[in-house]
């Protein structure tokens, strides 16, 4: 397909996939990011001249691939990677955005952050040292975040003289261990970044492996289904209400769908009034549409005049979410200071606010043993716990692993204003109780 | 039970960035009480302004345009931010550098003809002036490799300034917009966006460009390697030898060191197709980023958008 076409409504229909990379310090991974742009032309010749000219500068006079990516000031110096850096490549197929992070341990804020909105990971391992620790931390991590696919890069191939066995060592190592995860598509590719084999053009230097290059296998892996298009869901973002001569009553209620499909006509719940109505219309600047999906920012005007407002949801009636006011939630902490028992945090969650307490912590998940510490103490920066959560008012969500985007929330410093959590709710166990508002519902 | 195939539901990634844009608008809208739009006519902010029509629609876009105008302009783009404002029956506030001199806010730096560094104390005194707490910006971190570090939302502190290595994680579609008084954010809707983008998503929705990024005859003259347009503000040195060429702009800034490209491209199709053979990135077109390899890490700190 031409992607300069411009004739379609819709435009060009390349697809976009978002992945994250991760691996260690010397794992070669701005190497193998630089690759990818720099074999599928991405990189140009005001980026190389730049490049050229740190090369010159620092001596040996070998350009660095890792300098594309490696921005501010202080990453150049010390030759590491400060934050996420995102980074933009696309092939007639796809358009890609790469979520580059830091590997090392006291960087897991960033990887979390790099992964919340990915697609796929790619996970880098150096073919000599093969699955260490910190693979496993990343596995685990992508595997929290939700990410539906892992790539498995194992790196530096010409190092170990292009051996099968190795990659095949590897290859058990890593499934052996990936069992324990919940993510089901993983896919290997032996690969090595620096000398540019089974990246973008296929190794002469491995003629057992039969596989997808890298490139083939982000342009090519299946990430349709990775939206939830079951569960109906419209978080309510802001009220329309444009009171002019031309709109004296329009009344619209602008969104991003979740979850799920809406039709015109279709039957609708309001959370958390317990209202019921019907979809009246779909509206956009483009005109009214029949249908809309996620992930799409719409407006919906409602046939009935219910009390909506920011916060509250929109949802299929047939299965709807929780609305809880406790409930258990993975939590990543992010700030320098540790989790605090006695404050209230503001939580965000969605397009609503409220003021949250964290009210137990069952454990905290030893990152590299991969254990559940239960008599640990609050959590800390960069570390990952399981916790009860109590808010002020209640949530309207699903689980984490149903629905992204309604089972994930922030936590955010009241005072200081910084994000200083990622949360993952986790569904309670049992499925809830038709709300006793429905038989308040007209 | 209705097919929920995902073929059946296929989403391009202009989509998804549109989607995710509007979303961005919305969320500020919801967010803030006194936000405003940077808009200078430019190729960025009219893709941002069409995202605000989309976002509020049949609403009107409910925060003001601003641009702050270097003074140093191509008389076209001026002509149409104008007119669009207009058009879209949007308030538009311009303030300038040359009054930020006057008044002794800006301070030329002897030597620089460039007033693009200069629009950092202009752009601050106006956020100021009309206590605006968001300020929406047409930036995309594919533009520079200070800017692929920056988050969406972008907190400045009091006193205006981007501090990059302590940034609130951003999240899934979450976006913290707390401050407190005198602190503002700065929001940008494309950060995700390239150039291609960019000029794909004006070709999708038919929208309207000033006339300079069209080729078109103007009188340059060779300067550090780029084709700078002759003008009054531009002094040609001894041994400079303007010339007349087919040229068009591919990103705008201070006419002084704005660099031309030749190039025959009379559409955007043509601009497209030109784009996608480029050999330099757009802001390789810009002096102001040739200063050193942190140039636009140094500006964004001191509060440049």
């Amino acid at each position: 397909m031409d992607h300069h076409d411009t004739t379609s409504p819709t435009g060009p229909r390349t697809e976009l996939l978002r992945f994250t990379t991760a691996g260690s310090v010397d794992d070669g991974k701005s190497t193998l990011i630089g690759r990818l742009l720099h074999d599928s032309k991405s990189i140009l010749e005001d980026q190389m001249e730049a490049l050229q000219r740190s090369a010159d500068l620092t001596g040996g006079g070998e350009v660095n691939l890792a300098n594309l990516t490696d921005g501010l000031r202080a990453e150049r110096e010390q030759s590491i990677t400060i934050d996420v850096a995102y980074r933009y490549f696309a092939t007639p197929r796809r358009k890609f955005i790469v979520a580059d992070t830091p590997g090392h341990v006291q960087y897991t804020r960033n990887m979390v952050t790099g992964a919340s909105t990915a697609n796929l990971a790619v996970i880098l391992i150096d073919a000599r040292k093969g699955v260490i620790e910190q693979t496993r931390r990343h596995a685990y991590l992508a595997a929290l975040l939700g990410i539906p696919h892992l790539l498995v890069c194992v790196n530096k191939m010409d190092l170990v003289d292009f051996e099968e066995d190795v990659f095949r060592k590897i290859e058990t190592d890593f499934s052996d261990f990936a069992t324990r995860l919940s993510t089901r598509d993983i896919t290997f590719i032996p690969a090595s970044a620096l000398k540019g084999d089974n990246i973008v053009t296929r190794s002469a230097r491995m003629p057992w492996y039969d596989g997808p290059t890298l490139l083939n296998h982000l342009e090519e892996v299946y990430i349709a289904n990775d939206r939830n298009l079951v569960d109906g869901r419209f978080p309510v973002q802001y009220v329309i209400r444009p009171r002019t001569a031309e709109h004296p009553d329009f009344r619209g209620f602008a969104g991003q769908i979740a979850g799920g499909v809406f039709r015109v006509g279709d039957p609708v719940l309001a959370l958390p009034s317990g209202r019921t109505s019907r979809i009246k219309s779909i509206h956009t600047l483009d005109g009214a549409l029949d249908v809309a999906y996620a992930p799409m920012s719409v407006t919906l005007q409602l046939e009935d005049e219910i009390d909506i407002s920011r916060g509250d949801m929109i949802v299929a009636p047939d299965n709807p979410p929780h609305v809880e006011s406790a409930f258990d939630a993975m939590l990543c902490w992010m700030d320098q200071q540790p989790l605090d028992p006695r404050r209230k945090y503001i939580l965000q969650h969605n397009t609503h606010t409220v003021r949250a307490m964290i009210r137990h912590q069952h454990y905290r998940v030893d990152i590299q043993a991969l254990t559940h510490e239960p008599e640990a103490g609050p959590l800390a920066l960069n570390e990952i716990g399981r916790v009860t959560l109590r808010t002020t008012a209640p949530l309207i969500f699903d689980g984490y692993a149903r629905n992204r985007h309604t089972g994930s929330f922030v936590l955010v410093d009241e005072v200081s204003h910084q994000t200083v959590a990622a949360g993952m709710i986790e569904a309670p166990p049992v499925e809830p109780p038709k709300p006793e508002f429905v038989e308040y519902a007209i | 039970m209705e097919t929920t195939k995902p073929e059946t539901y296929p989403f391009s990634h202009l989509q998804m960035l549109e989607a995710e844009a509007i979303q961005i608008m919305r969320e500020v809208a919801a967010l803030f009480e006194r936000p405003t739009l940077m808009f200078s006519g430019g190729k960025d902010s009219i893709c941002l302004l069409r995202l605000a029509e989309k976002a509020f629609h049949p609403a009107r876009i409910p925060f003001p345009l601003l641009n702050i105008d270097t003074g140093h302009n191509f008389p076209e783009l001026i002509e149409f931010r104008d007119r669009r404002a207009q058009e879209l029956n949007a308030k538009l506030i311009v303030r300038t550098v040359e009054d930020a001199i006057a008044a002794g806010i800006a301070r030329p730096v002897p030597g620089e003809t460039s007033r693009n560094r200069l629009q950092i104390p202009t752009l601050l005194a106006a956020i100021e002036e009309f206590r605006f707490d968001c300020a929406i910006g047409g930036a995309r971190r594919d533009e520079e490799k200070a800017r692929a570090k920056e988050r969406v939302f972008s907190f400045r502190d009091a006193f205006g300034q981007w501090d990059p290595k302590n940034q609130r994680p951003e999240l899934w579609n979450l976006y913290n917009g707390h401050i407190h008084p005198d602190e503002h954010m700065r929001v940008f809707p494309l950060s995700n966006w390239t150039e291609m983008d960019v000029w794909q998503y004006i070709a999708r929705e038919s929208l309207e460009l000033p006339s300079i990024y069209f080729s078109h005859e103007r009188q340059v003259v060779r300067r550090d390697n780029q084709w700078l347009p002759v003008s009054d503000l531009l002094p040609l040195k001894k041994n400079e030898e303007p010339q007349t060429l087919n040229v068009r702009v591919r990103t705008i800034g201070d006419i002084s060191c704005t660099g031309c490209i030749t190039s025959e491209a009379a559409t955007v199709e043509d601009i497209i197709a030109e784009v996608a053979a480029a050999r330099v990135t757009e802001r390789g077109s810009r002096a102001d980023d040739k200063r050193s390899e942190a140039a636009m890490e140094d500006r964004k700190k001191e509060g440049y958008f």
